[in-house]
């Protein structure tokens, strides 16, 4: 049953069908090493217009090398890596640079007469309209990183790269963060790819869940639940899965109701 | 802020202002001969005399150019080599190593040399005064340079910048905190070395007004130059924190309400 769902990562060829536009992102057999480490081996990775996907992995595992090297911030031949020209990062940190008003952020690198009112609009999608010209230093920790999707978003990216931007978040805020990138998804349709630590964060936002590791995709999970998506028997299936392919599956997860089927004693099905 | 906590804490005052009556009362009754130190109300009366009289503003006037002139000079030296040995690697390797080896120089123990190269005229002054400067402009504003946090530029260049509109909207205002600390040491610094430049051989000049003063003994018009050297320092000083309020006006603590 499990393995009907998630399988090591072959060339998707029976999808190819289903995806008659070209791929966002197409990732052909990339390798980087540092020195004598090698942290991607040979990867392959599409990604669909418009596709929500989120990468998990362990420290260490190449996510952020990885976003990095789809971000133009780290070399990469356009033979084996090709993305879309507009793209933008939202970093961990929100980045912003404290000289500058918040506005002046947003607009960072656009230049022409309507740059202010183009970053009021980003700005005011994220609920920030209000701060235009406050200095970034003055916003809370929720409020930069939302001014920085808002630096990000302004410049209609193809692309949107998400490198662990909740995980400085109080648990409240992040939720509301997850909301409002979900409806700036939706009203924008970008290609996403979110790195994160979080596996639930990871279920409640994309569409697929890859596992990175070892240099390589080693496993996908297709999410097919509906948005909003709540913490069922099926999420819970799907998070015991993606912890599994993460090595962590040690970890005590409640019994979801009448699902004993997957403890292996012997008393269960007595 | 500070101004109004000097007025009201008024005793601050109070010790100062003794002292000078006991100067004033040493003088009167002759326990301070006025060739010694003059009394204060003589001081008082020979500014008033040099103001009058335009002695006194003409001869700051050149002191005050001379001062800028070799400070204008520095930071604009300071200023493009930090630039240079800040952002590339040539630069580094053909800047700072020279500069690092001769800012350990006391600035001033090259008057003999400058004198020897360029006479005695306007030119040695300003020549210490510039050269006085460069080494604070330099080494701060290099430091700043090199202390932009590499987190900022990466994100920068993620949205497309590079080249000189990097320098220009990251690393040069990222860096202009420490900018600003290197022009008060050498606006410091170019005090310091034209009480020093200006006995140079000086026509003109609060130096010169010192250097006559004091062949005549008159301790009242010394005493006069003094306080006017002590008051273009405070200026100074009040100036560039003003600069700073304004320039680094995003900076927590000047952020208010």
């Amino acid at each position: 049953m499990a393995q009907a769902v998630i399988r090591p990562f072959v060339q998707s060829a029976p999808a190819l069908a289903a995806l008659p536009a070209k791929p966002a992102v197409q990732v052909r057999g990339f390798t980087r090493r540092f020195g004598d480490t090698v942290v991607l081996q040979g990867l392959d990775l599409e990604i669909g217009q418009g596709e929500f996907v989120a990468l998990l992995g362990r420290s260490g595992s190449g996510k952020t090398t990885l976003l990095r090297t789809l971000a133009g911030l780290d070399p990469a031949d356009a033979n084996s890596v090709q993305t879309p020209i507009a793209r933008a990062v939202v970093f961990q940190e929100p980045r912003l640079m404290p000289w500058k008003r918040v506005w002046r952020n947003v607009a960072l690198g656009l230049g022409g007469p309507e740059a202010r009112d183009h970053a009021r609009a980003a700005l005011t999608e994220v609920g920030l309209g209000h701060r235009l010209d406050v200095w970034p230093v003055t916003l809370s920790g929720g409020e930069a990183q939302r001014a920085a999707l808002a630096r990000a978003l302004v410049r209609e990216p193809q692309l949107l790269l998400l490198d662990e931007p909740f995980a400085a978040l109080d648990a409240m805020t992040r939720i509301r963060m997850h909301e409002l990138v979900l409806s700036l998804w939706r009203a924008h349709a970008p290609a996403v790819l979110l790195v994160t630590h979080d596996v639930d964060e990871a279920i409640v936002l994309a569409d697929r869940v890859l596992v990175l590791d070892e240099g390589r995709i080693a496993a996908e999970e297709r999410i097919g639940l509906p948005r909003p998506r709540e913490i069922g028997t099926e999420f819970q299936a799907i998070r015991r899965r993606l912890l599994q392919h993460l090595g962590l599956d040690r970890s005590p997860t409640p019994a979801p109701e009448g699902a004993l089927v997957n403890f292996p004693t012997g008393a269960a099905g007595s | 802020m500070a101004g109004f906590r000097f007025i009201l804490r008024g005793q601050r005052w109070i010790s100062p202002l003794v002292l000078i009556l006991l100067w004033e009362l040493g003088s009167r009754l002759g326990a301070i001969p006025a060739r010694v130190l003059a009394a204060p109300s003589s001081v008082t009366q020979t500014a008033w005399d040099m103001i009058v009289s335009g002695e006194l503003p003409s001869n700051m006037l050149v002191s005050l150019a001379r001062a800028m002139t070799g400070l204008a000079f520095g930071v604009v030296i300071g200023s493009a080599l930090a630039v240079a040995a800040g952002l590339t690697r040539t630069g580094e390797n053909v800047v700072d190593a020279p500069i690092q080896m001769l800012r350990t120089l006391p600035t001033l123990a090259l008057t003999p040399l400058f004198i020897v190269w360029f006479g005695i005229g306007e030119t040695p002054k300003i020549a210490l005064i510039t050269l006085g400067t460069t080494f604070p402009i330099y080494l701060n504003l290099y430091n700043g340079i090199r202390g932009v946090d590499p987190k900022l530029i990466e994100a920068a260049r993620s949205f497309g910048l590079k080249g000189w509109d990097l320098v220009w909207h990251i690393v040069l205002p990222a860096a202009l905190p420490s900018f600003l600390l290197g022009l008060r040491f050498a606006l410091a610094g170019s005090w310091l070395i034209l009480v020093v430049a200006e006995q140079i051989n000086a026509t003109a000049g609060l130096g010169y007004l010192i250097n006559n003063a004091r062949d005549f003994s008159r301790t009242d018009i010394i005493v006069v130059c003094l306080v006017v050297y002590a008051l273009l320092g405070l200026t100074a000083d009040m100036i560039v924190r003003t600069l700073e309020r304004h320039a680094l006006a995003w900076r927590p603590s000047f952020i208010r309400s």
